[in-house]
Order: structure tokens, then sequence, then C-alpha cells
């Protein structure tokens, strides 16, 4: 009997092998529009999109224990365990990948691949085992499973410049994932288990001694901050968004990202409390510059790509000042401050995982009219294309925080938060959403208004197939900006709980 | 009930989206005049010892968990600005009539303004007015953006980033107030004691946030570029109404919250707001567009209103709030004669082109208009600006001698200016007989004759400002309670 976590980590795998071997090859030229594999990806998105609401109509919004739970020997000698459960948190990040996955595959220019599809699929088999996983060597195994993929779609459908972000990619994050499993091997050996909860209850007490925690501790976070990225790990990130087709950067900011940042929550915050708050000071200013400097580079950003990669990074440092605020603070944080900074990075994951998500589908779009995507390609498009621009900047406004939509709710709840916590950071950090406002002023205004742009002139404005798409994510944000509840729901009660564990 | 003027004004902007391009300014009209009668009757039924204390009317769990609440309340103060709120949204829709170019979106973005602000003068939870106030942001980007004239993008995004960069002021503002005070209601922080220390350099931080919106000196220069860039409605919605949002907030939420900080810095807040008054009066001198004029005269008349505010007493701040509603009203129809009468018609505000084309003579109806928009701008007793500005000036004599002289040198100023444009636009000078009798025959065929929104609008806002001019106790009576109840006076 297989469970529904384990169905849903399974559906993709075998999407991945039904792209690959259906219709067979000498078929697939007649086949026509299956050939390039898409319709049955899809197919088994709708699959896993179902039992990912059936895993939401079934969860227990106030049980504070994992929920789902499979558990099976899997290799004794080392205590790995395949061991599968799901909590507030794990269903979050379940729904964001059911959600963005099939999106990332309207996206456009898409390559015409069968191969293409099949990885994509790996990669979302990965993330839900990644999201879903409770024991360490099973969540590495799915953390490493996403790594190949990833670079793969870089490397072979890639734009210019591929191979050298494609290896930088890879080289950065491999390096960081062999650090993080160094310092697990640490802890290891010395507490004899790998299973979260496990290593969790440890934590208060000192996981490990002397300097050979503070080993353990900068590899995995170095591991991580790699992984999210963090000033000054980010240097990969510019580059592997730019060069990656449409729909895999969609994927990368949407859900790579949030790999690292999960980690943060479920093992590096639990398991290092103590030294996170001797150097919190530090990792704060680390989250600043993030906040404050990525913004600023993407203002100088011709291309749009970049110029949105680089808001990524401002976006997940604001889930990091969530998090390294609440663990870093010295005082004993009152419980509400600690609650909000939590549900405002578990809400932010949720939105920047669906707005970047849109801003990269949207200029696909414009990279697919224009075959171009830098800001002087355009000019003016609000007269031809008032539909595309409208709707594009609802994407943007979400972005920068504007009431109403769905990214203020969750910054507000974390500058809420992390402002009792750690005020003079936070201070500083707000700096972070006027420069994103600027980028993306100036950006709409270069792009919409103006003069209208020669080459511009015959785009066509939103397809029908395209409005399918647009309509339902834009809702949400908007559903979430206004009635944010259905959301925290999901979350809560993890909320309180991690909330006491980390304080 | 008076909620629903928030909630009509934007199921008019929803509904402006679904329906046909025919009924769009109906669909506008209906609204605003729907918001305005709400007002009205809000005005005409609440007994006024209702008015004293900012009375919750609506109060809705919205994220419960963290102590963010759907709060609505009402006093006196607020009353005044909902009112003055329904009066400029009726006349921009009225003034903004013969709009052609993609009707459904301007009225859908002027809407989405006039709700906005409903919101922030009604909201009695710091979220919930910041989420308002930011909202306005965003629709009055566009009206500029899309809608507007000279520099349209210039302007747009200039008055945005300011706006951008007092809210963000703003925004650590409330996150101090709701870190320190425990709660994002504003009743109950206003019965909070902040420590002096922190009131000190939290009140400055809130309150400049806000009042960059109330182009306070030196944070003024968005206002004249942004007026100019605007449409007419655009620049009647911004000086009639979102100017106002700075001030009311600062008034509401940074005074309330922090008397003592207010106490501390009162007096640097009256000499920005001199100096505001006498600069941009002396600036609007030198301008040679129109709408530049008005632009400057806006930053000027806000300095009064916030002169108002810094004179921390009953009398000062009652003054200050007619000083909004007053100005309200006066810079609508300013811009209302200077942007859709004259420069729809004549194409120019350049005053120098202006008093070639004996105005006075093609449209006599503006003419009357600018003269009596001129006269209650300049302070002429009988209408809506003398009884505020004089109401101010009292105030302020208690607490700034000083600077009631240099303001009322500023008054000067004002009426030098206001009669300068008031001269060159409409009463150039003259030329020779035959000539003038030529071109004012040219210019009766030429331009289109006002039309009946038109004077409908204009005569909704003159009669206004005269009757509030005339028996301005009507709104003093209703604002003086609710001032003297609020905890910044001792």
């Amino acid at each position: 009997m297989v469970g529904l976590v384990t169905a849903i980590i399974l559906i993709p795998l075998i999407g991945a092998l039904a792209v690959c071997t259906w219709p067979p090859a000498s078929a697939a030229a007649a086949a026509g529009r299956l050939r390039n594999g898409r319709p049955i990806a899809l197919m088994f998105n709708v699959i896993s999109a179902g039992c990912a609401l059936a895993l939401w109509r079934n969860f227990d919004a106030t049980a504070t224990e994992l929920q789902f739970v499979e558990h099976h020997p899997w290799i004794p000698a080392i205590n790995a365990e395949y061991l599968v459960g799901v909590d507030g948190l794990s269903l979050l990040l379940v729904l964001l990948t059911s959600l963005i996955i099939p999106f990332a595959f309207f996206a456009r220019p898409a390559p015409e691949s069968r191969a293409f599809y099949a990885t994509m699929l790996v990669m979302q088999s990965a993330l839900y085992g990644t999201f879903t996983a409770q024991n360490f060597v099973l969540w590495f195994l799915f953390y490493e499973m996403s790594l190949i993929p990833g670079f793969l779609l870089i490397k072979i459908w890639g734009g210019e410049n591929r191979d050298r972000a494609a290896t930088k990619f890879f080289l950065y994050t491999f390096l960081g994932s062999v650090a993080m499993l160094l310092s697990f091997l640490g802890i290891y050996l010395a507490k004899g288990t790998f299973d979260f909860a496990a290593l969790a209850s440890f934590g208060k007490t000192g996981l490990l001694s002397g300097s050979l925690a503070w080993l353990a501790f900068a590899g995995i976070f170095v591991g991580l901050a790699v992984k999210v990225p963090l000033f000054p790990f980010h240097t990969w990130l510019p580059d592997a968004y730019q060069t990656a087709p449409t729909g895999v950067s969609m994927v990368l900011t949407g859900l790579l990202s949030k790999m690292g940042i999960y980690g943060f929550v479920r093992l590096l915050l639990p398991l290092f409390p103590n030294e996170i708050k001797i150097i919190g000071p530090w990792l704060l200013a680390l989250v600043v510059c993030s906040i404050v400097f990525a913004p600023l580079a993407a203002w100088a950003q011709r291309d749009l790509k970049r110029m949105i990669a680089y808001l990524s990074i401002n976006h997940l440092g604001y889930c990091m000042l969530g998090l390294f605020a609440l663990a870093a603070s010295p005082a004993v944080a009152a419980t509400i401050d600690t609650q909000a900074a939590l549900s405002g990075v578990f809400m932010q994951i949720f939105n920047h995982g669906i707005t970047a998500a849109t801003l990269f589908y949207f200029v696909g779009l414009l990279e697919q009219r224009r075959g171009l995507r830098d800001i002087d390609d355009f000019g003016g498009m609000m007269q031809r294309t008032p539909l595309l621009c409208g709707w594009m900047s609802v994407a943007m406004f979400s972005s920068l925080g504007l009431p109403g939509l769905n990214g203020f709710v969750g910054e507000f709840l974390i500058f809420k938060g992390s402002f009792a916590l750690a005020a003079a950071f936070t201070a500083i950090a707000v700096v972070g959403l006027l420069v994103t406002a600027i980028v993306f002023m100036r950006a709409m205004q270069s792009l919409f208004s103006g003069p209208l742009t020669e080459t511009c002139s015959a785009f066509p404005d939103l397809l029908r197939s395209e409005k399918l798409v647009v309509v339902p994510v834009t809702l949400l944000m908007f559903a979430i900006g206004i009635a944010p509840q259905f959301i925290f729901n999901i979350f809560n009660t993890t909320v309180v709980q991690m909330a006491r564990l980390l304080s | 009930m008076i909620a629903w003027t928030i909630y009509l004004t934007f199921g008019g902007a929803v509904l402006l989206l679904v329906l046909p391009r025919a009924l769009a300014r109906w669909i506008a009209l209906v609204a605003t005049i729907a918001g305005l009668a709400l007002g009205s009757v809000a005005f005409v039924a609440t007994p006024i010892a209702d008015l004293t204390q900012f009375r919750t009317i609506v109060l809705a769990p919205w994220v419960p968990a963290l102590g963010m609440n759907y709060h609505l309340a009402l006093d006196g103060v607020s009353l005044t600005m909902l009112l003055v709120t329904g009066i400029s949204a009726v006349s921009t829709v009225l003034f903004s009539w013969d709009v052609e170019h993609r009707q459904n979106e301007f009225f859908f973005w002027l809407l989405l303004v006039v709700a906005g602000c409903y919101g922030v003068f009604l909201s009695a939870d710091l979220f919930l007015l910041f989420v308002f106030y930011e909202l306005v942001i965003v629709p009055k980007y566009f009206l500029i953006a899309i809608f507007g004239s000279t520099n349209k993008e210039y302007g747009a995004m200039k008055l945005t980033l300011y706006s951008f960069f007092g809210g963000m002021f703003v925004f650590v503002g409330i996150l101090v107030a709701y870190v320190s005070g425990g709660s994002l209601d504003l009743n109950q922080l206003s019965q909070f004691e902040f420590s002096p220390q922190l009131q000190s350099w939290a009140f400055p931080v809130l309150f400049l946030g806000f009042v960059v919106l109330a182009g306070i000196w030196p944070l003024h220069t968005w206002a004249p570029t942004g007026h100019a860039a605007a449409p007419t409605a655009g620049s009647m919605l911004l000086a009639g109404i979102v100017m106002k949002l700075g001030s009311y907030a600062g008034l509401r939420v940074a005074m309330n919250l922090f008397p003592q900080g207010f106490e501390m810095w009162s007096k640097w807040i009256a000499v920005l707001a001199v100096i505001g008054i006498v600069y941009a009066a002396a600036v609007a001198l030198r301008q040679r567009d129109l709408k530049f004029v008005i632009g400057y005269s806006s930053v000027s008349h806000m300095g009064f209103a916030l002169l108002g505010l810094a004179t921390a007493n009953a009398l000062g701040v009652s003054g200050a709030v007619l000083q909004m509603f007053s100005h309200g009203v006066i810079a609508a129809l300013l811009f209302a004669v200077a942007g859709r009468m004259i420069y729809r018609r004549t194409h120019t505000r350049q005053l120098d082109a202006l008093s070639g084309m004996n105005l006075s003579h093609a449209m006599p109806f503006a003419a009357f208009a600018f003269v009596v928009a001129a006269a209650a701008s300049m302070g002429i007793p009988g209408f809506s600006g003398f009884a505020a500005e004089i109401t101010i000036l009292i105030g302020a004599w208690k607490t700034y001698p000083v600077a009631v002289w240099i303001a009322g040198a500023g008054i000067v100023l004002v009426a030098a200016f206001t009669l300068r444009a008031l001269k060159l636009s409409f009463f150039g000078e003259k030329r020779a007989q035959d000539e003038v009798t030529k071109d004012t025959a040219v210019n009766r065929k030429e331009f289109n004759p006002i039309t009946i929104p038109e004077k409908i609008g204009a005569c909704m806002l003159m009669l206004t400002t005269f009757a509030v001019g005339v028996y301005p106790k009507l709104l003093l009576d209703r604002i003086m309670p609710a001032v003297e109840t609020m905890r910044f006076l001792k």
C-alpha cells in the first residue's frame, strides 16, 4: 500500500518515464501535438496536483504532530529510514510545487523537446521529496536529486553563456552540499541519528561541543546559504536565472530557492540555536546586505531576467531576515513577535514563489514576442498591448509589496515580527523596499510608457491561451492579499509549535 | 452605514471593468454621488455628541492571530474629510465628462483613488490605514502616466517615488508603534503611554513620512510637477484629497500616538510650514505655466494646514482641518478652470500666450469661476479660505506670534501671485479695439462653450466654498469637539 505522500513523490517520476517512452518515437512525428511531451507532462501534473489537494483536504490543521507519516526501514546500518510526512510547512511547499511546475510548463519560449519535460518532472519529484522527507539521508538524497536536472536544464536548453552558468550553478551548490553532508556525518557520529525530530530535540542542549559544533554549523550554513542564496554566496544566481529557459527560471526561483529556506527552518535553526545567537548580528548583517544591495544591483541591469533575478535575492532576503531575527534575538522574545516573523516567512515563501514565477513568465512572453529582453528593446507598449502591460503591472506591484496584493502580507508580517526582535537591522532593511519600488517603477516606465518603439508595434496582446494562465494566478495574488487567512490556516499550528521550539 | 462609502466606490470601480464603455461615466457619477450622499446624510443625521470620539462603526477580525482588524471609526474630523472627498469626487467626474481616451480605465483609476481616500479617513487600525494609504499611490500613478500631459512620465514617477519614500518612513513608524504599544488599534494606542525617549524619534519619522504627501517644504517638489503632469481630474483629486491624506494621517496617527514627541518637534514643524507658505508663494509668482502656479499655491496653502497642526491648540488644529476641507474645494475649482476650461479649449497653459487671448470675453463663465476661486484662494472674507486661515492664525497667535507675522506676509504673496495669474490668464492687455472684436469673434466660434456638467461641477464647488465661508460654524461645530478630545492638547 503506497501512502499519499509517496504517491505524490512517485507520480512525476512515472510521468517522466511516460513522457520519454509514450508515444513511441516512431509514432511521435505523426502524433503532432504530442511530439514535445507537454500534454502528457501536464496530465501527470494534474494527477499530482489532485493528490496534493487531497493532502490539503485531509490535513488536520490543528494537529501538532507530523501527518501522513510513512515509516519503513531503509539502510538500518546507518539508521537511514524512509520517513516521510507533512506538517504545515511541508504542505505549503507541496502545494506551491504543484502550482509552479505546471505554470512553468506554460512558459514561453519553451524548448520543443520531450527530454526537457521529462527532466522537469524528475525535478518535481525531487522537490516533493525534499519538502516531505523527515530523515536527513532521505532528505539529502532528494536535495541532491534536484541538482542534476537543474544542471541539465540550464546546460542543454539554456541561452547564451549556458555552459558557464550551468557549471557555476553546479559547482556552487555541489560544494555547499558536500560541506553540509560532512557536517551531518559529524553529527551522526556524535549522536547516532538522522531523524529530524530527534536531532531537533538535541538542539537545546547543544548538539556538539567546542570547535566541532562551529565546524558543523559552518558547513550546513554555507550549504544552505548558497542554495537560497544569501549575500555573498549569491553570484551563481543571476547567471543561472538569466540563461535558463523561462520555465526553468520560474522553477529555480519559485521552488529551488525555497529548498534552502526550508533547510534553514528545518535544520539550521533547531540544531544550532546557541551558535546562531552568538553570531546572530553578523548573519543579520549579511541578510541586510542581501536586501539592500541586491535591488541596487537590479537597478543597474539591462536584461529583464537578470533584473528579476537580483530582486529575487532581495525577496528571499526578507525570509532570511525573519528567520535570523527570531533565532538571533538575545532576549527571551515575545511569542507573538516570533510567531509573526515565522508566519511572515512562510507567507513570503509562498508569495515569492508565485510572484517571481509570474514575473519570469511575463518576461518570457515579452521575449517570445520580441526575441530580445533588454529593457531598452521595449517602449510604449501600453499603447498596443494594454492587457499584457496591465496584468504584468499587477505582478510587479505584487512583487514590490503593494497592499491588497499577496507580497505585502508576508513582508508586513516579517517586518512586524523582526522589528521587535532586531529593530536596527529591520529599519535598515526597509530601504530595500524603497529600492525595489524604484527598480519596478523604472522598468514599468521604460517598458510600458513613453514613445512606442517600432519593433513593439506589431506585438499581439495577450492571447487567449496566455490569459487562461495569467488570470487565475493574478486572482490568487489578490485572494491572498485581501483574505490571507486560508493560507495561514495551513501553517498556523506549525508556526505556534516552531515558535515554541525556537524560543 | 458610512462604511458603504468605501464599498460603493470600490463596487463602482469593479463595475467599470465589466460594463461597456457607454455606461462608464454614469457609473462613476452614480458611485461618487452615492458616496457624497452617504457623507451628507451622516453629516446631517449624526448627533454632534457622537462625533467627539473616534467611535467604532465596523469592527471585524481580519487576521486575528496577528491582531489585525478591519476596524473603521468616525469622528468630526474624519466626517469633514469624507465630505470634501465626496464633493471633490463628484466634481472631478463632472469635469471629466468628455474624457474619450480609454474611458473605463480612466474612471476605474479615479474611483480607486477616491475609495482609497475614504478608507484612510475611516480607518481605525494602523495596518488598515496603511493598506489604504499605499493603495492610493498606484491608481494615481496610472492616472498621470496614461492620461497626463506635460512630461507625464517624469511627473508620475517623481510623485510615486516620493510617496513610496514617505511610505517607507510611515512603515517604520507603524512598526515602532506596534512593537512598543502591542496593538494596531488606533484607539488603544492613543491610550498607551510611549516612553518620551521613543516618542522623540518615532514622532518625526512617522509625521514626516505622512506629510511628504501634504507637500511639506522641502519635500514638496513632487507637487508642482505632479500637478502639472496630471490630467485635470488627477490634479483635482491630488490637490483636493490626496494631499490631505498626509496631513490627516499626521494628525490622526503621529500626533495622537506620540504627543510628547509632537511637543518636542512642533516648533520645527511650524518653521517648515512657514517657510513652505512663503517660499511656495514666492515661487508661484515667477511661474509661467498656469498649472505650476496653482501647484505651488497648493503647497503654500497646505503650509497653512501644517502650521495649524503645529499650533497644538484646539483652535489652530481645527483651523487646519477646516483648511484641508477648504483647500480641497478651492484647489479642485482652480485646477478645473485651468485644466479643463482653459487648457482643453486653448491648448496652452502658458500665461504669456493666454494673456493675448482675452479669455474673459471668450469664456465669461470660466472667468467668473476663476475669479471666485481666486478670491477664495486669496482668503477674501466670505469664502472658506478666509474662515480657515483666520482660525489658524488666531490659534497660531497663542503659540507662535512670530510665525503669524511671517505667514501674514505669505498671505500677501498669495494674493499677489493669484492676482497676477488671474490678470494674465483672463484679463490680458487690451489690444486695439477692432483687433479685439475680431479676435473675440474668432474665439467665440473657436472655443466650445462651457458644457453643462462643467457648469454644475463649478457651481457645486463655488457654493461649497461660499457656504463654508459664510457659515463655518457648520463644520467647526463638528471639528472642534473632536479635536478637543485628542490627546496632544494639554
